[in-house]
């Protein structure tokens, strides 16, 4: 242990505050885009939401870290994220578990993904449409799923890699009313991670 | 003949019995003890898992459980995901606990509760911050981290 951090420590232990080399940060996504993070220290609460946005601990002053910072201090443990999830659309013909002819080059790239990535493992998600109540929707896009999910371990994904989720109706692509059919909203998801 | 209609009545009570209970099971928020919670994907150096006082290898593959610590080496490093699609690595000399984790796969609500001891954690929320903003939280020593939707890194005592 390095000297500073030695002092660091007694100083905690003697004031129970957050030692100054510890640092918050928030990057922007892949996109460019932004969320934030609420960081509580000491009853004070400091909002990060600006690309490159820190706080020091034991601080509530943000500051800007360039970029070539972020990159020297972090950029070993950034390369270590894994890669973020993709979504796959499937449709399939009404009532059955089988694709539409437009969805077999989308299967075909969803397989290539989960075997391109380390320990890769698929969500598949049942959606439906607004027609009949949340919880009639919610058992239907989960047997969906579930078929779904039977042909992708039948067709030789392991099946400790899959887990099968319904989503009913909460999650339309194209939003509607109550009640209205939509076919592009019954559909499955297929996520990748 | 009667005899037969009332076993074959029987097992499709029971039949209807086990698909309802895989569909309630299937609902269920994944926040129970055995059940997975997340999965290491890239692991280099020395990592290990301790789980229930026992240190285990954490090889690419290796599943997480709420109430794990990832423990990382001089050497080590880590990349996981987590089953509502959050990711989390961590960099070397770094004790990340993974203190309490539900999700429900369909409403997305559920809570992520994470504490870094030491080291440097990166992290990209998934579908529990987005649904909820605050319900991942990222405690340290000092400061606890409500995260609303975001990428962010929490770097203690280096």
């Amino acid at each position: 242990m390095k000297l500073q951090n030695l002092f660091c420590l007694g100083v905690m232990a003697l004031t129970l505050s957050a030692c100054a080399s510890d640092m918050f940060v928030v990057l922007p996504h892949e996109d460019g885009s932004v969320g934030s993070v609420v960081v509580h220290q000491n009853g004070k609460d400091t909002v990060l939401d600006k690309a490159n946005s820190a706080v020091k601990g034991g601080d509530s002053q943000a500051f800007t870290l360039a970029s070539a910072d972020v990159d020297q201090r972090f950029g070993r443990v950034l390369t270590q994220l894994p890669p973020a999830a993709r979504s796959y659309t499937l449709y399939f013909k009404e009532g059955t578990a089988i694709l539409e002819p437009a969805s077999a080059p989308v299967m075909e790239d969803m397989r290539k993904d989960v075997a391109a990535r380390t320990a890769g493992e698929i969500m598949v998600i049942g959606h439906t449409d607004r027609v009949g109540n949340l919880n009639n929707n919610d058992l239907l896009a989960y047997s969906r799923a579930l078929s779904i999910s039977d042909v992708l371990i039948e067709s030789g994904i392991p099946r400790d890699t899959v887990i099968v989720a319904g989503r009913g109706e909460r999650e339309p692509l194209v939003p509607t009313d109550d009640e209205v059919e939509e076919p592009r909203n019954r559909r499955v998801e297929i996520s990748v991670r | 003949m009667g005899r037969i209609i009332t076993c074959s009545t029987k097992y499709f009570t029971l039949c209807l019995g086990a698909a309802l209970l895989a569909f309630i099971m299937g609902m269920a928020p994944a926040a129970r003890a055995e059940e997975p919670i997340g999965l290491v994907k890239t692991s280099s150096g020395d990592v290990r898992i301790e789980r229930g006082g026992q240190k285990l290898a954490a090889a690419s593959g290796a599943k997480l459980y709420q109430s794990d610590q990832v423990l990382t080496g001089a050497d080590g490093a880590a990349g996981m995901t987590f089953i509502d699609n959050s990711r989390l690595s961590l960099g070397a000399n770094s004790v990340l606990a993974l203190e309490r984790f539900r999700f429900n796969t369909t409403t997305y609500e559920g809570e992520f509760v994470s504490s870094v001891k030491k080291g440097t954690l990166a992290a990209v929320s998934g579908k529990i911050a987005k649904q909820t903003p605050e319900a991942m939280q990222v405690r340290t020593p000092s400061a606890i981290l409500g995260v609303r939707g975001t990428k962010f890194i929490v770097s203690v005592g280096n």
